[in-house]
């Protein structure tokens, strides 16, 4: 079920999706003229996702985008001619030309982590961000993304179920955009619906129209939350198509021209702008004023962006290690006591310990034999009386099973069986 | 000549190698809530060699976590722990594993500083090596993957000395550390390790012998290897100088060439196999800064280019033995 937001809301989700593509569309002029010295992705038709997921962050949350996903980065506060300098391997840009696209990050302000090519890696990587998160007592959310395609990996899986086993505050959404470079999905994952991957985990996920930001945003922020209060990972997945080719060298001509205009036809800033022209948020006058707050912004980014150079090549030497505290000061912030995870408070017995297992009694201990610390026979209680003490289960404080409840399976309901292709 | 074991051990006591490595981290988890811990059983049951034993008691289950087997997942979310300023260990509950995460700790770990200015402050360690019967994958010696990866640092100590104070460095550097700790030293040797805090410099090799016939270089059980073969080396009056080089990266080049200067001659005693292990680094550094200095050939005693076989007397025959460092040695010596 769709939240009900406020005017600003309403408009602020506009705002960053027309952002969002305006962004991309300079690109495209840029990449056209020659100045984008790699690739260039492009999020066309799926800027709901980004938008809608990131804006149910807060600002003390970690995010991890995809190269789809500089809608997200906008949200998160990156001004846009970061985004054209990263493409344009500028010295001013994040990474002063030594990496490109959407791969850049800031630990200090903005709380995103760089991603890398290889798909799937953020997902662990995030997992111990919002572990970590937790452990020091802050109470944020790590979300990130995966394409339909990336979700086949190992790391995924891996990632996933971690986060599972710990109950992390861990929020993975999963844009199925039909497509995994020329591969439709139907060849990467035999499910209707990928979300359906959750349950192997043993966790919760939605289904969304990806083309209808409300929605999205609507799950994303109830995932959000319901990570945020403890209970386990979520996992959304947002049913949309990739517009254009995998990136601008492919003109995609293995997708079915049906499905292309099936999709054309519901552009998710056209939707969301019917809408608020129906709900009389938005008129003729707004419209324009917003354009032009666009323009502005991107013609000043953009020149920015053009006059900055290209990095000396001696930068090359540079940064492979951090040389100690004149370099980054590494602090924790702690926001809980430290006395709670420091001895005498944290030397509590374990919480898994069952009777007659573990703390080396019978396991080989100091007499294990060189390699394979646990072939020697164990001494003590057979397992079988070991376990009658506690059911056979170990008392874990990490659950690994999800929460029954099952409050939001709201977000479901606005999945548009049409969205499947 | 004496042999020196690079410790200042007065008032220290007798500990294993593996009770060093267990000190280590007992210490630094003391010292520094940051610091914790994560892999395959290394909490309930203490890890598979027992190096953890006590620390989840001691530190509870926040700190010391028991993982699925994943090791990117383990790895991954260690860098991400990092990223908010946590000082995780990891460990692979067999360094042989280690490749399952191999892309994790290239790609992600170790280019983060360079590209995009985030350190990622972690230790990745576990048992690796040979001359246990351990077979093909649980013998490994896979440091060269890494010593190839900039941004990472490589060590693979020798002495419960070492291993504990490096250890202790490693938890400390800001960088992410690959430690690897060789099983057939875990309960065999034992040495002297102060009672207080220290730390070992990472980057810094030890002379543990001094001599002037020749200069052997090496690392980890091998250095035992070594300093035996030294011994029987000077009966015959052939002066070996013996380092221990326990950091592979970044290599202290001084302290080799500084040797190799004086000896004039090399020897490489690895572990590892032969093509592409540190011994042809080495070869390089000494054609570009020593070529003038030497006076024979790089000599290499290494394990063969085949997967560690499992029957003894396989192994026996792939690995390098004091008897082989002895003859290359001599016949070095005298060319
Ligand atoms: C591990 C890995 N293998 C291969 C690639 C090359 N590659 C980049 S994007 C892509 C397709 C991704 O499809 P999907 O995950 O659905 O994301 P989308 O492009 O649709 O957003 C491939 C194969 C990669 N980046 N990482
Ligand atoms: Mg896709």
């Amino acid at each position: 079920m769709k939240k009900e937001l406020t005017r600003q809301q309403y408009l602020d989700l506009y705002y960053y999706m027309r952002l969002n593509r305006a962004v991309e569309d300079t690109m495209v002029k840029l990449f056209r003229q020659n100045k984008i010295v790699g690739g260039l992705y492009s999020s066309l038709g799926q800027e709901a996702i980004s938008v809608g997921t990131s804006y149910a962050l807060e600002k003390k949350d970690w995010l991890a985008p995809m190269i789809r996903n500089i809608g997200a980065l906008l949200v998160k506060g990156v001004p846009p001619r970061d985004i054209f300098m990263q493409h344009m391997a500028k010295y001013d840009s994040p990474t002063k030309g030594k990496d490109g696209t959407s791969h850049f990050g800031d630990l200090d302000n903005l709380h995103i982590v760089s991603p890398i090519s290889m798909l799937g890696d953020l997902i662990p990587v995030m997992v111990g961000v919002a572990m970590a998160g937790r452990y020091l007592g802050q109470k944020i959310v790590a979300m990130t993304w995966i394409g339909d395609g990336g979700s086949s990996t190992g790391v995924f899986h891996e990632g996933l179920n971690f986060a599972a086993t710990q109950k992390a505050p861990f929020v993975l959404v999963l844009e199925n955009n039909l497509w995994a470079y020329s591969t439709p999905v139907g060849r990467q994952v035999p499910l209707e619906n990928l979300a359906d991957r959750a349950k192997a985990y043993g966790i919760e996920s939605y289904i969304v129209d990806g083309n209808d930001v409300v929605a999205v945003y609507s799950a994303a922020k109830e995932a959000v939350e319901r990570a945020r209060a403890g209970e386990g990972p979520i996992l959304i997945e947002a049913k949309t198509f990739r517009r254009l080719g995998h990136a601008q060298h492919d003109p995609a001509e293995y997708v079915p021209k049906e499905m292309r205009s099936y999709w054309e036809a519901r552009d998710p800033i056209t939707l969301h702008e019917k809408f608020l022209t129906s709900e009389k948020l938005l008129d003729a006058g707004g419209k324009k004023e917003i354009e032009q707050k666009l323009d502005t912004l991107l013609a000043s980014e953009r020149e920015f962006a053009e006059n900055s150079p290209l990095p000396p090549g001696e930068l090359a030497e540079t940064g492979v290690y951090c040389t100690g505290d004149e370099c980054h000061k590494i602090r924790a912030k702690w926001e809980r006591p430290i006395a709670e995870v420091t001895p005498p408070k944290s030397s509590v017995a374990a919480v898994w310990t069952i009777p007659g297992f573990g703390s080396g009694k019978g396991s080989g201990g100091a007499n294990a034999p060189i390699h394979f610390g646990d072939t020697q026979t164990a001494v003590g209680k057979p397992a079988s009386e070991a376990k009658s003490a506690n059911d056979g289960k170990p008392v874990a404080k990490v659950a690994v099973k999800a929460a029954a409840k099952k409050t939001a399976k709201t977000a479901r309901a606005t999945a548009s069986r049409k969205a499947r292709r | 000549m004496a042999r020196t074991n690079g410790a200042a051990a007065t008032n220290g006591t007798q500990v294993t190698f593996l009770e060093a490595i267990k000190q280590a981290m007992f210490e630094e988890m003391e010292r520094d809530p940051t610091v914790v811990l994560l892999g395959e059983d290394v909490g309930v049951y203490g890890g598979a060699f027992k190096t953890s034993e006590g620390l989840l008691e001691r530190f509870g289950w926040e700190r010391v976590i028991d993982t699925p087997i994943s090791e990117s997942a383990i790895i991954g979310a260690a860098c991400g722990m990092s990223y908010l300023g946590l000082r995780p260990i990891c460990e692979m509950q067999f360094i042989d594993f280690i490749v399952c995460a191999f892309n994790q700790i290239t790609n992600f770990v170790a280019k983060g500083h360079y590209l995009w200015n985030a350190p990622a402050p972690m230790v990745i360690r576990g048992p690796s090596g040979g001359g246990v019967h351990g077979g093909p994958f649980h013998s490994a010696n896979p440091e060269m993957y890494f010593v190839h990866t900039p941004g990472l640092k490589v060590i693979y100590p020798s002495t419960p000395y070492d291993a504990k104070g490096l250890l202790k460095a490693a938890v400390r550097d800001n960088n992410p550390v690959l430690f690897f700790e060789h099983k057939f030293l875990y309960r065999r040797i034992k040495g002297e390790v102060p009672s207080g805090d220290y730390t070992v410099p990472i980057g810094k090799a030890v002379v543990r012998r001094e001599g002037r016939h020749l200069t052997i270089l090496s690392y980890a059980a091998m250095m035992h290897t070594a300093l035996e073969a030294s011994d029987a080396l000077a009966k015959e009056g052939i002066e070996a100088e013996v380092i221990d080089l326990h950091t592979l990266l970044p290599l202290d080049e001084e302290t080799i060439l500084n040797s190799v200067k004086k000896t004039n001659k090399c020897l490489v005693v690895h572990e590892d196999t032969k093509t592409g292990g540190i011994a042809g680094e080495i070869a390089a550094i000494l054609f570009e800064k020593a070529f003038q200095d030497l006076d024979g050939p790089l000599v290499r005693v290494t394990s063969l280019d085949t997967p560690v076989p499992y029957a003894p007397t396989l192994e026996e025959y792939f690995l390098p033995n004091a008897k082989k460092v002895f003859s290359a040695a001599k016949e070095l010596a005298r060319y």
